[in-house]
């Protein structure tokens, strides 16, 4: 398999603190990797910092071979990278369809308009209301929805089920296993592990900034003991 | 014609037409300062000497080319857009991540330094600018006698102003624009060339100050001071309309413009005050003005 994203000897900076200590990892095409870890550990940063929104990150984060470090958030998006925040970054001032027609295209052979609608239809119904008006999941739902157009091929999702209900995490896990189907590559944060791991191919474990270990998804079980303490569960 | 409650009607007319035409231009510049507001973070002090030289750009193209009031309608707000770009691209960008404080004393800086300029090479006597052709004259309307260039600064200013809304709130490029006002970030990690929309919004904005000077400069002497003049009250237009809301500012100004007029009418001592007294009345009830969103 071909390699999709290889960050190497990745450091962040928010202003003078130094949040990322020389992460190391690699996602392959058509993979869901996660980042796992405590809350604190960087999984997030790692996520801006591949978007270029720290204050400054050095060393070395590649797409299919092209180096994404010193370009502007704007350019990165363009190497066909989608991108979910944490807080799911839903517009107030916009309508959901003009939420979910924002970004620009990024690559061709995005889903069209219709092709979203139609795995999304409670968008749908909700096209005129104002973005933020949206339930939690809905706006998850629709922060995912919004990046599918673009032609992105890998997409960052960063804790895609926080605060949901359990029958709208089982939802979102349906349209995360439909999108891996597609190919689509997706490294994913994400807090909660029973969920992670009805998707994911490997974890990475984060400590301080760093990667410590990495856990193929069918050794879970033979190493749960050592998640285990990873994680302070 | 009888008198209204002991006021000649042609007095009341003809100072709610005032009142309407000084609501056209705070209409006009708020509008602009609340979007570069919203967008920047910065308080564009240097907007009414922006609007100022709008007008001379008018008089000089008609002074020197010989280029009449409906290409000077054009290409004024176009090079004021240049200057703006030049302004955003050189200074503004440079203090985008900075206190608020410091974009207000650098654009009134700006603001001195062209008033200065302009004020050393053409003194402070205003120029007259000659009303066009096409709307010299006026109609008797039997209550009041309306000249016909007043009518169209009041309508060519309603329709640049609904239209400025139009293109915010309506169109592809006012999705990004709003997106990036609200999260610049986000709106960048997308994809969107934010840097690039920011000059192009404070170019845009400062074109319409622009457009305001070349609206008055038939009306108004031409003259070095005519934008500080009109600066202040154009910022507690913006104080009570609140900076969230574009149709606000739109409102705000050609409501105040009315009371005002009104003022004058009635009370002509206190014409001169009115807006202000307003201004402290919003800010006790509403600090975040009639239309502002509460950060």
């Amino acid at each position: 398999m071909h390699e999709m994203l290889r960050v190497h000897d990745l450091h962040g900076y928010y202003g003078e603190s130094h949040v990322l200590h020389g992460v190391e990892f690699t996602v392959d095409h058509g993979e869901v990797v996660t980042l796992i870890g405590r809350n604190g550990v960087g999984k997030t940063s790692t996520l801006k910092a591949i978007m270029g929104l720290l204050d400054r990150q050095e060393g070395s984060i590649r797409v299919q071979g092209a180096e994404l470090i010193g370009r502007r958030p704007d350019r990165i998006a363009h190497q066909g990278i989608g991108y979910v925040p944490d807080d799911r970054g839903i517009f107030a001032s916009l309508s959901v369809e003009e939420n979910l027609l924002l970004p620009p295209e990024v690559k061709p052979g995005g889903l069209t308009t219709e092709e979203v609608y139609a795995l999304f239809p409670r968008l749908r119904e909700r096209r005129g209301s104002q973005g933020t008006k949206l339930s939690g999941g809905e706006q998850q739902m629709l922060a995912i929805a919004r990046i599918l157009r673009t032609g992105a091929r890998l997409l960052l999702l960063d804790e895609p089920t926080e605060g949901l209900a359990p029958v709208i995490v089982q939802q979102i896990g349906q349209i995360i296993a439909g999108l891996k189907a597609k190919g689509f590559t997706i490294l994913l944060v994400e807090q909660n592990f029973h969920f992670a791991a009805t998707l994911a191919d490997r974890h990475y474990v984060m400590e301080d900034g760093r990667v410590v270990d990495m856990i193929p998804n069918d050794q879970l079980e033979a190493q749960a003991d050592t998640l285990a303490r990873y994680l302070g569960v | 014609m009888m008198d209204l409650i002991g006021i000649p009607p042609q007095a009341l007319f003809g100072q709610l037409l005032l009142g309407l035409i000084n609501g056209a231009f705070y209409a006009l510049l708020s509008l602009g300062l609340a979007v570069i507001f919203g967008m920047l973070g910065v308080i564009n002090f240097a907007h009414g000497a922006l609007y100022m030289v709008g007008a001379f750009v008018a008089l000089l193209l008609s002074q020197q080319l010989g280029l009449g009031y409906w290409p000077a309608l054009i290409l004024a707000p176009l090079a004021v857009a240049g200057i703006g770009v030049a302004l955003e691209r050189t200074m503004l960008k440079r203090i985008a991540k900075m206190d608020p404080l410091y974009g207000l004393l650098l654009t009134f800086g700006v603001a001195l330094v062209i008033e200065g300029l302009f004020r050393h090479w053409y003194g402070v006597s205003g120029q007259p600018y000659p009303v066009p052709a096409l709307l010299q004259g006026g109609t008797n309307l039997g209550f009041m006698y309306l000249p016909t260039y007043r009518a169209w600064v009041v309508v060519i200013s309603l329709i640049v102003c609904l239209g400025t809304w139009y293109a915010i709130e309506r169109t592809k490029l006012g999705s990004y624009l709003r997106a990036a006002t609200e999260k610049p970030q986000l709106a960048q990690a997308f994809g969107i060339n934010v840097p690039r929309l920011v000059t192009v919004t404070f170019a845009g904005a400062v074109a319409l100050a622009g457009f305001a000077g070349v609206l008055a400069a038939p009306m108004y002497q031409v003259n070095p001071l005519m934008g500080s003049n009109l600066i202040i009250v154009v910022f507690a237009v913006v104080v009570i309309g609140g900076m969230g809301s574009i149709l606000g500012a739109v409102l705000t100004g050609f409501g105040l413009g009315l009371v005002e007029g009104l003022t004058k009418v009635f009370y002509p001592e206190a014409a001169n005050i009115v807006i202000f007294v307003i201004m402290a009345l919003v800010l006790l009830v509403k600090p975040a003005g009639l239309f502002g969103r509460t950060a």
